[in-house]
């Protein structure tokens, strides 16, 4: 039970609630040896961006040449200044916010106006869009990806911002649909019927009263849309094949191995440049971010 | 995901038996339809039109997007079937899948139980850092683990120093380890969501539960053997289809990590897709679209098998919400 170390030294203010301390064995070497190992995991679990931040300010030969050490003889700031402007990540760092922007908005308004909908209220057809959601579910984005392009390239719209924005948000994305759908199925019937006895219209009620309302669910929404449009690779990848300009950071990462194959630490640097957005948007929002993702496998 | 689908049975039932004329209580609801236009549009769009055209697709000659296809039958699929690299690609997916579920399923509900213990120190801090590979970019990060994984890079280095590699290897560049490269880099970026699954699963036993068990003077394996794990068994069934689905999807890590090589030792099936789509000079779009529609088979009949899985499974358990 107790892998706590600090409870073996607070353990004696504890035996007031003294059965509790019948059921307490003391901590056995193979305890202490799970708390040593989770350290451990953990370690390995970090080490790869401690080893990626040096890297990037590491010189070349200093990156494989030095061992193991971590710390960098002196910290190279031009790797970034380099993947920044000679590789060009300012422009796929550009990119890849006007499409993660345009991706979760898209995302998060045809959601809550469907989930508004499809939570309150019963209509012909309902259930098959429910159905159709359920079988396309676990679609996987390797079966559209074709239809995909072929579409967009009819639509004019192959080498824009704005097409890769509909092949990422236009389509998919159930599950947010669905987290407004429980949502709004919770709330009371009587806002409504308050509402619409002061003569507020349906669009009125929905914008004014329900969308403030659900707030935690579209911020939610926000933030797994944010984080996969920010990590998406694929759609990208296959639509800026001929139009470089329009690549993301995630598709720019790997033209630059291409292009630039043995610049490692300006690799470094612009994979730091990549990552510190959604891992600084995590570690500022972290308990909403795991909470997300555990309320919407619990519910 | 439990929630999907317990909220769309829900949407289900709660939809109405009609009392008006079909014509009419569309009429009635226009505004309905119209909050649903952006769905009609984008989903019908991007999703349904692409699960239905991929189908006709499969069936036809089609050297890229400019150019017009051919019907030509079952060739693409006849050809599919004689395909060593197609098979070699569903192989290695299916490897992929037997060798890296288990591991993230097993790992992460080991690191949630010891995190679920009121005990261990620094929860929160330790959640908190399993959890971080899960928000970076997959495709970054296969990058990042080249050079990680290079012969002189640290893993190889810290290896023979440690003594367990005899002389600098490349996990990424070796066609017999190439593949299980990926999935340990695969495990170490998705374990920290399915030790959140398994935390929160964790959380809907009830505390009485473990104090009984405690004062019946169970020991903490027999405790979890008998107790826990027979509770958990629907959330095992659906935290094992989520990861599933999520291994059969691993081109951004594959693709950039290694490529598919050395010589298609860890080429996937969507490396397989994508390569034949879009990565050779004459794109085979029709080929590629038979490989894609037998894909979404697999993916399809793996889900409904656990759909299956979770009904059973929540027979046998009574109630679960």
């Amino acid at each position: 039970m107790s892998l706590d170390i600090a409870s073996m030294t607070t353990a004696p203010a504890k035996t007031a609630v003294g059965r509790r301390r019948l059921w307490t064995p003391r901590p056995r070497p193979a305890q202490v040896m799970v708390f040593v190992g989770l350290l451990v995991l953990a370690l390995i679990w970090i080490y790869p961006f401690i080893w990626l931040i040096s890297a990037s300010l590491k010189t070349q030969p200093e990156i494989f040449g030095a061992g193991l050490g971590l710390i960098p003889q002196e910290p190279i700031w031009e790797n970034y200044a380099r993947a920044w402007t000679v590789v060009g990540f300012d422009r796929y760092f550009l990119n890849t916010i006007l499409i993660t922007g345009g991706t979760v908005l898209l995302i998060a308004a045809r959601s809550a106006l469907a989930g508004y909908v499809l939570g309150r209220y019963s209509f012909p057809g309902k259930k098959l869009i429910i159905a159709i959601f359920l079988i396309t579910f676990f679609l996987p984005e390797g079966y559209t990806i074709i239809p995909v392009v072929q579409l967009t390239d009819q639509l004019g719209l192959l080498n824009t911002h704005a097409g890769v924005i509909l092949g990422l948000g236009a389509g998919g994305q159930v599950a947010a649909t669905l987290l407004y759908a429980g949502y709004f199925r919770g709330l009371p019937k009587e806002l409504e019927e308050c509402a619409r006895l002061d003569g507020a219209g349906h669009f009125r009620i929905f914008f004014r009263i329900m969308l403030p309302l659900a707030w935690p669910i579209t911020a939610t929404v926000v933030i797994l849309t944010f984080l996969f449009a920010w990590n998406a690779y694929l759609l990208p990848l296959v639509f800026t094949l001929s139009e470089p300009a329009l690549r993301t950071l995630a598709v720019g990462m790997t033209a630059f191995v291409g292009e630039y194959g043995t610049d490692w630490s300006g690799m470094a640097a612009a994979a730091v440049i990549s990552l510190v957005p959604v891992m600084a948007v995590f570690v500022a929002l972290q308990r909403k971010f795991v909470d997300s993702i555990a309320g919407a496998v619990k519910q | 995901m439990t929630a999907t689908l317990e909220q769309s049975r829900h949407l289900m039932e709660s939809a109405e038996r009609p009392k008006d004329g079909l014509l009419r209580r569309i009429r009635k609801n226009w505004w309905i339809y119209l909050f649903l236009l952006p769905t009609f549009l984008g989903y019908g769009a991007y999703t349904v039109y692409p699960l239905v055209a991929s189908w006709w697709f499969a069936f036809l000659d089609w050297p890229g997007f400019a150019a017009q296809g051919t019907f030509i039958g079952i060739e693409n699929f006849q050809r599919l079937v004689r395909d060593d690299l197609f098979w070699n690609a569903f192989g290695n997916s299916l490897v992929f899948l037997l060798v890296a579920v288990p591991l993230r399923v097993g790992l992460a509900l080991f690191l949630a139980l010891v995190l679920n213990r009121k005990k261990t120190p620094f929860k929160g801090f330790f959640r908190t850092l399993f959890f971080l590979p899960v928000v970076t970019t997959g495709a970054i990060i296969g990058v990042v683990f080249t050079l990680l994984l290079d012969a002189s890079g640290p893993i190889s280095l810290a290896l023979v120093t440690a003594g367990i590699l005899e002389s600098p290897a490349n996990f990424v560049a070796h066609s017999g380890t190439s593949l299980y490269a990926g999935v340990g880099v695969w495990v170490w970026k998705w374990l920290g969501i399915t030790m959140i699954y398994w935390l929160a699963a964790l959380q809907t036993i009830p505390e009485e539960v473990h104090e009984a068990a405690m004062i019946d003077g169970a020991t903490p394996l027999r405790e979890f053997r008998h107790i826990t794990l027979p509770l958990l068994v629907p959330f095992l069934v659906i935290i094992t289809l989520i990861d599933t689905v999520g291994a059969l999807n691993v081109f951004d890590l594959m693709y950039t990590l290694t490529g598919g090589g050395p010589s298609f030792s860890s080429e996937v099936i969507e490396i397989f897709i994508f390569r034949t789509a879009f990565g050779a000079t004459v794109p085979q779009l029709g080929y590629a679209s038979a490989a894609a529609v037998l894909f979404g088979l697999l993916t399809m009949g793996l889900a409904v098998a656990q759909a299956v899985g979770i009904r059973w499974a929540r027979r046998r358990t009574g109630a679960m919400k």
